[in-house]
């Protein structure tokens, strides 16, 4: 996170000191709106940044508000999250806790990178896809199915197999509210919450006592998925796969972020889904297919959250019981990833780290309870989330003060002394 | 040739598709009435023939093409036989079967009151032009600080009043972002999502930890209205329904008439349809806008107190369970129409009900569970526009500018 915040600083500033050159007199001092719209025309990296910085502020008053001190809240919260490994000089037993927590951290984040992917892919399509969390539960059933199906397999071509079976399930549920939108123009809005529910009610379904898919092994009493086959386990290449270390998937999610941007800005079908994104009116009229962008967008998205479904199964779930479908949060969680990343590749890695190690360090497991109850913790974090949320869409705030400023005076905007004004 | 025409047109007026069809609603109605205490036939003869008219009125006007009032007439007929049906066994022996239906319709009722409120509440901010996803966390706030209220004040009434303030607060921040600062309307509602989650989970540890809400006295709790406690059907279905469901058919027939009956209703709909040339008559947009947003909030915060005071008499975290979903559901289903949304949240809670029912019986409890999605699919067939299409107020969700 230092690190993340240190990098993004470093390119504000350089941002700063180049752009004002351009066609100022000398000694010409921008005002911090300027500055501020500066940072926003350079892709927005101050947003995310003060957003999150204010949401952990407020946090802290509310930790302060219930009797804690929230220097050592945090502190505590930090620690529970394994970032500490990065810092040279803790060492020894502290270390290998560290290293620990960290791998849970990491193991959080391939979910929330993908799912992430999930929200903003669409998002660069003109689209919101709340149902992440959807293609997430059909992507995690479907993976559990093959994975604990055709035993005596090949193991890493059951393990493909099993992705790829997750991947087209999850772009095939997005895909029905990207064909509703392309087709009757159904707002994808409402058809993806729909598809949310109508997943956890199918995978409550599918795995309860008497379910389809339920397991038999204990007398059919548990509400519970049957294991996935020994050899489908993906390898752990980071800490012991006993204490559930960190698994291959996450290069799978670091992959997919590459993926991701070579898509978009890289090949024709990222273009036309960019362009429809900006202006679908102005994309049809270029030539550019609307509906099928649609459609198209929405079944990649699905796919990306489809792929985070089966890798958190092949990679330390193993099984999927009902209370399993109705706790997870994921694909919530990701519209803010999203959002926070601004829909871009390094954004969504950079926040999806962010709101993993948040999770984690809150979670009952990895916060030091004499600091603060953990109980109380995980509610923080969604209280974070939510602030998160409601600021990261609140910069127009910030570009609107810009466009006064600039209405006022027009001989001095980003635009040219002569444009005339738009209203 | 002319005549032949014009004598078409004169049987037009008189037989009309729209009165045949009133006419066949009303005799689906009558076909019910038969079956009651006055009348209370006992051969099931009458009403039957009743319906059948009903019916076959109805079918006449489907054919001519008017497919509303058809339709209307058709389910008239075909529910007024079957409430006939159920009403000459209900006085007879075989009370029990007469049991289980009125207790389903009760607790349709029961499931359906949080629904209505919080739809009728969307229906308020979307009617302005706001589209309001955030409803579940207003009803989750609302379950919250209704049993808080109700545990400081002793009195479920100003619990109740509390938690429409807090949901009404809530709604208003939501508003503040949604149409002075033109955030994203579906980003801001998701945030509220979250937001209510953490407040009332933070505030719920926080104040009860893990005993949970007190227990509430029998006088803390609204009221059951005890109309009949008898055993024949309608008292086992109506007779003692909490006063919140009362409210909440009144609340129905309120909002029809202030929505489509009163300049207030034509200013907000004019605002949610066209902002730009209601702001030119001299309707101000913000304004509308604050107060539909901050209503619906209150609205769907005492849809989550009966919940919490009302029904479940304790809260945990969560517990609004995607109730506030579902309400949006109801609202697209219903066509952002009072009552369209009421029946859509009548027919989610019967399978709510249903569901629940079904869980009690043990080869079927699996279905049961699956049975609970159904509000979800019938509304995604209704935005496909399969059956009629759900299309929502024209500025909803475009936040407004000011030129």
């Amino acid at each position: 996170m230092s690190d993340d915040e240190q990098r993004l600083e470093a390119q504000e500033q350089q941002v700063v000191e180049e752009q004002p050159e351009a066609g100022k007199p000398a000694g010409y001092a921008p005002s911090a709106v300027e500055r501020l719209a500066l940072y926003q025309r350079a892709g927005g990296l101050v947003t995310p940044v003060l957003t999150a910085l204010i949401a952990f502020l407020i946090g802290g008053v509310v930790v302060l508000a219930s009797g804690s001190n929230p220097l050592s809240t945090y502190r505590a919260i930090f620690n529970g999250t394994g970032l500490n490994w990065l810092f040279p000089w803790v060492s020894g037993t502290d270390r290998a806790l560290a290293a620990i927590n960290l791998q849970q951290t990491l193991l959080l984040t391939t979910g929330l990178i993908l799912t992430g992917l999930a929200v903003a892919f669409a998002f660069r399509c003109g689209m919101f896809n709340i149902g992440g969390q959807g293609q997430y539960i059909v992507g995690s059933i479907m993976s559990v199915w093959v994975a604990s199906s055709f035993v005596g397999m090949n193991g890493p071509l059951h393990i493909v197999l099993a992705i790829v079976v997750a991947a087209l399930a999850g772009g095939l549920w997005a895909g029905i509210a990207g064909f509703l939108k392309a087709t009757v123009g159904a707002h994808e809005v409402i058809s993806t919450i729909m598809l949310n529910w109508i997943a956890y009610w199918l995978g409550s379904w599918v795995f309860a006592l008497g379910g389809p898919l339920q397991s038999k092994a204990l007398g059919g009493s548990v509400p519970v998925s049957n294991d996935i086959a020994e050899n489908t386990h993906l390898p752990v290449f980071w800490g012991d796969a006993l204490l559930q270390g960190l698994h291959v998937g996450f290069f799978v999610a670091l992959g997919a972020l590459v993926v991701y941007w070579l898509t978009l800005n890289r090949t024709t079908l990222g273009f036309s889904v960019r362009a429809v994104g900006f202006n679908p009116e102005a994309a049809r009229y270029g030539g550019i297919g609307v509906a099928r962008n649609y459609f198209v967008a929405m079944a990649i998205s699905g796919v990306f959250a489809g792929v985070a479904g089966a890798l958190d199964i092949l990679g330390w779930e193993f099984r999927i019981n009902v209370n399993d479908i109705q706790a997870s949060q994921v694909g919530f969680i990701a519209i803010a990833v999203a959002l926070l990343g601004r829909n871009t590749a390094v954004g969504t890695f950079f926040a999806a780290l962010l709101f993993a190690a948040l999770l984690n360090g809150t979670s009952t497991r990895h916060l030091d309870p004499s600091v603060f109850r953990p109980d109380l913790a995980g509610n923080l974090t969604l209280l974070i989330q939510g602030l998160v949320v409601l600021f990261v869409g609140a910069d127009v705030l910030v570009l609107w003060l810009w466009n006064q400023r600039r209405r006022l005076r027009p001989g001095r905007g980003a635009t040219p002394a002569g444009a005339a004004p738009s209203a | 040739m002319s005549t032949a025409v014009q004598e078409t047109v004169a049987l037009d007026r008189v037989a009309s598709p729209t009165r045949v069809g009133a006419a066949g609603i009303l005799l689906g109605v009558l076909a019910f009435w038969l079956a009651l205490p006055p009348l209370k036939t006992t051969q099931l003869a009458w009403p039957a023939v009743v319906a059948a008219v009903a019916v076959a009125a109805g079918v006449w006007v489907l054919r001519r093409g008017s497919r509303r009032v058809g339709w209307g007439a058709v389910v008239s007929g075909v529910l007024g036989l079957g409430l006939a049906l159920l009403a000459t066994h209900a006085g007879r022996t075989n009370l029990e079967t007469a049991v289980v239906w009125s207790a389903l319709i009760a607790s349709m009722l029961v499931y359906a009151t949080p629904l209505t409120y919080a739809a009728i509440g969307g229906l308020f901010s979307e009617r302005s032009g706001v589209v309001n996803i955030g409803l579940e966390g207003m009803m989750l706030t609302g379950a919250f600080f209704g049993i808080w209220g109700t545990d400081r004040t002793g009195n479920w009434a100003l619990g109740l009043l509390i938690a429409m303030g807090a949901g009404g607060l809530l709604a208003l921040v939501y508003a503040v972002f949604a149409i002075h600062l033109r955030t994203d309307q579906i980003v801001g509602g998701t945030a509220i999502n979250f937001l209510s989650l953490g407040i009332t989970g933070y505030l719920f540890i926080d104040i009860y930890g893990s005993n949970g809400t007190p227990d509430l006295s029998h006088s803390q709790q609204v009221p059951d209205i005890v109309i009949s406690r008898s055993g024949n059907f309608f008292a086992q279905a109506f007779g003692e329904l909490n006063l919140l469901i009362w409210m909440a058919f009144g609340l129905v027939i309120a909002t029809y008439l202030f929505v489509f009956r009163t300049p207030w209703g034509l200013r907000l709909r004019s605002v949610g349809e066209h902002p730009r040339a209601a702001d030119t008559v001299g309707i101000s947009v913000f304004r509308t806008r604050y107060a539909a947003v901050t209503f619906s909030g209150m609205l769907s915060a005492m849809g989550g107190a009966y919940l919490s005071i009302g029904f479940v008499h304790s809260f945990n975290q969560n517990m609004t369970e995607g109730r506030g979903f579902i309400a949006l559901a109801a609202l697209i289903f219903g066509k952002w129409r009072p009552a369209g949304a009421f029946g859509a949240a009548l027919l989610f809670g019967f399978s709510s009900a249903l569901a629940q029912r079904l869980g009690t019986i043990p080869n079927w409890s699996s279905y049961a569970v699956l049975f609970q999605a159904l509000p979800y699919v019938l509304t995604l067939i209704a935005v496909a526009g399969v059956i009629g299409r759900s299309i929502p107020p024209a500025a909803d969700g475009q936040p407004y500018q000011k030129q």
